[in-house]
């Protein structure tokens, strides 16, 4: 599943730097910096991302995610900052979801 | 060219009920939802049994519209209600029940449809308010205050979503010979009708005429607006 929903991150991230003058190195990974201190995205191209990686998930997996959740929001850390923490906190609410 | 997807709120009757009737009639897919079932049935037409304000079931909603449909071109948040009654004795469940209807279900329908139309680069959105707000109905202070809520609403997502080129705008009317407004005395209403600059009760189609002008793709550039009936 992590491989699955790396590959929807990174599709998404890819799109979303077609809108941006300065691209996310998405060559860099789950390293790759998306939004925060030192990442590439504003918040106008969060919300491009999110809304990709949303609808490709509920394409693939027919599960409706909203990844702007409450807890999402309130993290310390964002599960924005990087692909690769994106990529972990959609794996923890599929299988939040699963569980439910 | 494809055919528009118009999504409306609040359709089992009243205003809903004819704009389902119009936009169908004007070629458009519709789909409608209200808590209980309809008792009427329409060609191009798909109802849902789903509270505005239950987000699951919204989600539910949008996830058919994005399976059948891929895309979404209209929304039309009309689904409200309203309580006539004095501050001083108004129960809190019908204060919950009002703004949960009419802000969040609205919040939460503009929330879902925008991610449906800004991965299409474009959208319409029209919410309800209602001429008791500007007018300062007494008995509707709750139903007032929720109004001018999708009011303020309607004018922060015009900024938000415009980079998107969706534009949210909003129609007020004025009274309409509907349920909603069966239990304000007749009095009441005459009196409040007389404060128009056009002292008539409004009717469904005053309405569609505004919702079709915001529709229009050449209204493209009318976003953040609300837009009064009567004269108010
Ligand atoms: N009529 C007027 O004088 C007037 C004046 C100004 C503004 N407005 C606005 O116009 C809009 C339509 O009003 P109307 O006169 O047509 O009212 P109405 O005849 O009472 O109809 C309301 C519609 O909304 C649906 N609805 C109510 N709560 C809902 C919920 N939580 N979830 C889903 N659907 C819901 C109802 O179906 P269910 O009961 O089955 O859910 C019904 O189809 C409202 O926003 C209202 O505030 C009306």
């Amino acid at each position: 599943m992590h491989q699955e929903i790396l590959n929807i991150v990174t599709d998404s991230v890819k799109q979303t730097n077609q809108l941006l003058k300065n691209k996310a190195p998405i060559e860099q990974g789950e390293n790759c910096p998306l939004f925060g201190s030192n990442g590439y995205l504003d918040s106008m191209s969060l919300v491009s991302l999110v809304v990709s990686v949303e609808e490709k998930i509920e394409k693939q997996f027919n599960t409706p995610l909203i990844l702007a959740d409450e807890k999402a929001m309130s993290q310390k850390r964002s599960p924005f900052a990087t692909v690769g923490t994106l990529t972990t906190y959609i794996e923890e609410l599929m299988r939040e979801v699963s569980h439910a | 060219m494809h055919k528009p997807v118009t999504l409306i709120t609040g359709t089992r009757k009243g205003i809903g009920k004819y704009l389902a009737e119009h936009y169908v009639n004007k070629g458009h897919i519709v789909v409608g939802c209200s808590r209980s079932p309809i008792d009427w049935k329409l060609n191009h037409y798909t109802h849902f049994e789903t509270d505005v304000a239950d987000e699951n079931s919204v989600r539910q909603l949008f996830q058919m519209i994005r399976k059948n449909f891929g895309r979404l071109d209209n929304l039309i948040n009309n689904a409200g209600i309203a309580s006539m009654n004095h501050m001083a004795l108004t129960p809190l469940s019908t204060v919950n029940n009002i703004l949960n209807t009419n802000v969040i279900g609205t919040f939460l329908f503009c929330r879902e449809a925008t991610k449906l139309m800004i991965s299409k680069n474009q959208g319409r959105i029209v919410n309800f308010t209602t001429v008791a707000t500007p007018l300062k109905l007494e008995g509707e202070a709750i139903y007032a205050a929720s109004k001018a809520a999708v009011g303020s609403l309607t004018e922060v997502l015009a900024r938000e979503l415009a980079p998107y080129n969706i534009t949210v705008n909003a129609v007020g009317p004025t009274p309409i010979e509907t349920d909603l407004i069966k239990s304000v005395p007749k009095e009441k209403m005459q009196r409040l009708i007389a404060r128009q600059a056009i002292s008539r009760f409004g009717t469904c189609e005053d309405v569609a005429n505004v919702i079709d002008f915001f529709l229009n793709p050449k209204s493209d550039f009318i976003t953040g607006q609300n837009i009064y009936l009567g004269g108010v």
